[in-house]
């Protein structure tokens, strides 16, 4: 399988690569920094024993690069890319982007507006060539409106939203939609966040993301389990949720 | 449960750590679950997160206080997000990889293709970064000294930010001083080591039942001559003729002739789901405990192909073990003792232990060969002894008395297990260490980099 993504130098992305390399499918790597893609290939390199992907600068703030960035990907891949998956992604407390809206508005671009952007350029070559699956990386956090995750999870409800309808409408044309849902997953990204019920490492995170992928499925909650806290979170009554910190 | 907290928080540990089931998250603690408030700054990106940082840590595996902040600080560098491996020759066995890639990483990624560690400790879960900053050993130090002698070159982070390369020839001073000291001289980045070449992927072993410690003590000198790995267990919770009776181990990697035909996969692992109550170890649960390990070992010699995981890692079975000490926290104590009258050495060892009432459910005697390159790396020619202690109010006593014993055999303790030793004790055991301080001073001459240890041990700033 050939097969990009865009944020594998950290968290489940690292994880994800690691597993796709395993099982000897082709990868490109993109990324906003050069060097830590590098390091990322040679890893991927020297745990398999075999040769180092190629390694494509894409800054996911900066759309005017994807086209060429897209490119340079398909080409490395003689023109064909089966999966094409997206786990790069900003994500603040609510606190810090509630003071500070720059930083608020760079979330909402990336995590948004641009993986959209970006996501639409990619089902038009995979519509040329015949078909493929589009995976992203969505959160939870998209699912019910919480206290703590308001603006970062507008900005995931919003994917997820785009996601699965343009699943609904390419599905018949061969390229599919893959909307991860992660759960909280102990990486980088929520290090320093008190643990909350149902933590996981990323790498079963990733082994359940890989399978979905190869599935096709639309939607998929990972762990398995958060498919239901979100199902009882969005039938909480209003009062409850008025109530309760998280 | 309330009342316990509070009445833990009462009763400080001596040197300012605490239980840390006493303390209120965030906390940092050691393998010993004695620890302080604090949390990990966690990146993949090394360099970045190391920038200013007081310490760094690695997986946390040591025991005491080595991997925890200054009582000024609340916050370290961790490292294990930085794991990627950036380079490797299938023809040497030479690897260049972050700090915070673990042992057991490598072990499963390369024992399939004919390649170990050269030196591993008791447990796969402990970062290159941590067995470079304790200089750990294994047991096949009598043949392959520390993990430093299998290391070329170190980048490090030094005090003032520079990122410096330093090896045998680059920067000597600084590369030996990092061997074995204990993340004082900088924050490691990468490490180049080299791998060793192994025949298959599973161990010969052998296991004796040995009735008294020297006995024990002389056979395991005898083994070291011809078998590549040693180590092992003894009863020390038995007083009289038992005391010290035990299972010697040895082992060699199995010929490819001998070794089942696929490479060993890991095995699986359980979790201890809670904390036990403090009182379920105690010294006649722990005296059960050594009767029924000692009497296991029917008949009184065994041996066979071994899977890897059995032999080197048998305590990572259980994830979590350190709950089984409930929540009053524990420390090891480890020391080695010069070669001359060792077995006599050794049960005095015991004899000390057992007259002030220490019983120890573990109790791990290894011989090692001839210390390295590290300015302080801990082993020396002679014999360790590896003793786990539970916290109570006798402990720092004990540690106290098992320390004067050591400073008169000429021996000496290891820092990554230490949690309670007095700095009178640790200059009188280590005359070593001006030297390795000057190092550390001219890299570091307002000792920013520093640790809860380096506090209570130097006599660095708080
Ligand atoms: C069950 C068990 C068995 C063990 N058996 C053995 C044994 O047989 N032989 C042996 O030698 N040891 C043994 N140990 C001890 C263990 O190998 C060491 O404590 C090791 O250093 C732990 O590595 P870590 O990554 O967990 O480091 P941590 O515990 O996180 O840190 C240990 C020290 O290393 C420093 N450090 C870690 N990473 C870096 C870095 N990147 N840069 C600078 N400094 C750093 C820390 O500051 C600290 O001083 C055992 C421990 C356990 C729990
Ligand atoms: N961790 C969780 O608990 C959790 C929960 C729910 C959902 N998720 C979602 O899962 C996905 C992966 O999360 P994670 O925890 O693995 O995150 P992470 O560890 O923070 O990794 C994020 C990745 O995104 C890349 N990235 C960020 N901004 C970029 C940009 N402008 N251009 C290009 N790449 C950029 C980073 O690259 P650099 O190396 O260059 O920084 C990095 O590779 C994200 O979509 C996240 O929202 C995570």
């Amino acid at each position: 399988m050939n097969v990009v993504l865009l944020g594998a130098t950290r968290g489940i992305g690292r994880a994800l690569a690691r597993l796709y390399a395993a099982r000897n499918d082709r990868l490109v790597l993109m990324g906003r920094d050069q060097a830590a893609l590098a390091r990322s290939a040679a890893d991927l390199a020297t745990r398999t024993g075999g040769g180092a992907p190629a390694a494509v600068p894409c800054d996911l703030d900066d759309p005017a690069g994807f086209p060429e960035a897209l490119d340079r990907a398909f080409e490395a891949l003689d023109g064909r890319v089966d999966a094409f998956v997206v786990t790069a992604a900003l994500f603040d407390t609510q606190d810090h982007l509630e003071d500070d809206l720059a930083r608020a508005h760079a979330l909402l671009r990336v995590d948004f507006t641009n993986t959209v952007v970006l996501c639409e350029h990619v089902r038009r070559r995979m519509l040329a060539q015949g078909g493929g699956t589009i995976a992203v990386f969505s959160s939870v956090a998209g699912d019910a409106p919480r206290k703590p995750v308001a603006i970062y999870g507008a900005a995931k409800a919003g994917l997820s939203h785009y996601l699965s309808s343009m699943d609904l409408r390419y599905r018949e044309k061969g390229v599919r939609f893959v909307c991860v849902k992660p759960g909280f997953v102990r990486t980088g990204m929520t290090a320093g966040l008190p643990e909350p019920p149902f933590a996981a490492d990323p790498e079963p995170v990733a082994a359940r993301a890989l399978a979905a992928i190869d599935k096709g499925s639309p939607v998929v909650y990972a762990p398995s389990i958060w498919r239901l806290v979100m199902l009882v979170i969005r039938h909480l009554p209003r009062f409850v949720m008025y109530r309760l910190g998280f | 449960m309330n009342a316990d907290r509070s009445s833990m928080q009462e009763a400080p540990v001596l040197g300012g750590l605490r239980p840390v089931a006493s303390l209120s998250p965030p906390a940092l603690s050691g393998w010993g679950q004695l620890g302080v408030p604090g949390r990990e700054r966690l990146d993949e990106n090394l360099a970045r997160v190391t920038r200013g940082a007081v310490l760094t840590r690695g997986l946390g595996r040591s025991y005491g206080d080595s991997a925890l902040p200054p009582p000024s600080h609340r916050e370290v560098a961790g490292t294990r997000l930085a794991d990627r491996i950036l380079a490797f020759d299938p023809d040497t066995g030479w690897i260049r990889t972050e700090a915070g890639v673990s042992l057991g990483t490598l072990v499963w990624t390369f024992l399939p293709r004919g390649f170990f560690p050269p030196v591993t400790p008791g447990t796969q879960f402990v970062t290159v970064g941590g067995a470079v900053a304790s200089d750990v050993h294994g047991k096949n130090h009598h043949v392959a000294g520390c993990f430093g002698e299998h290391v070329a070159s170190l980048r490090i982070r030094v005090a003032d930010g520079r990122v410096v390369d330093c090896g045998p020839d680059r920067h000597p001073d600084l590369f030996y001083a990092t061997l074995g000291g204990m993340g004082l001289t900088g924050h490691i980045l990468e490490v180049t080591f080299r791998m060793a070449k192994i025949p298959s992927g599973w161990v010969f072993h052998e296991a004796e039942r040995i009735a008294d410690v020297e006995t024990f003590v002389a056979r395991l000198q005898e083994a070291a001559g011809t078998w590549p790995m040693t180590m092992g267990w003894v009863d020390c919770a038995t007083r009289g003729h038992g005391l010290g009776r035990g299972i010697l181990q040895r082992g060699r990697w199995c010929e490819p002739s001998e070794a089942p035909p696929v490479p060993p996969a890991p095995l699986p692992r359980r979790t201890v789901p809670v904390r036990l109550p403090n009182w379920a170890l105690n010294r006649w649960t722990t005296r059960i405990f050594n009767e029924l390990y000692y009497r296991k070992q029917i008949p009184r010699a065994t041996w066979g192909v071994l899977h890897p995981e059995r032999f080197f890692y048998p305590l990572d079975a259980l994830r979590k073990w350190y709950r089984l000490y409930g929540s009053r926290g524990f420390t090891q104590y480890q020391c080695v003792l010069p070669d001359r009258d060792a077995p006599e050495r050794a049960r005095q060892f015991l004899e000390v232990l057992t007259s002030r009432q220490g019983a120890s459910p573990l109790c791990v005697i290894k011989d090692c060969g001839p210390q390295g390159r590290g300015m302080l790396s801990f082993p020396m020619k002679g014999i360790s002894i590896a003793v786990d202690l539970w916290m109570d109010e006798r402990t720092q006593a004990l540690v106290d008395a098992l320390n004067e014993f050591v400073i008169d055999a000429g021996g000496r303790i290891y820092l990554t297990k230490d949690a309670l030793t007095r700095p009178e004790h640790f200059r009188a055991m280590e005359p070593r260490l001006s030297s390795f301080l000057a190092v550390r001073r001219a890299w570091d001459p307002t000792l920013s980099i520093r640790s809860h240890q380096s506090v209570r041990l130097f006599g660095d700033p708080p």
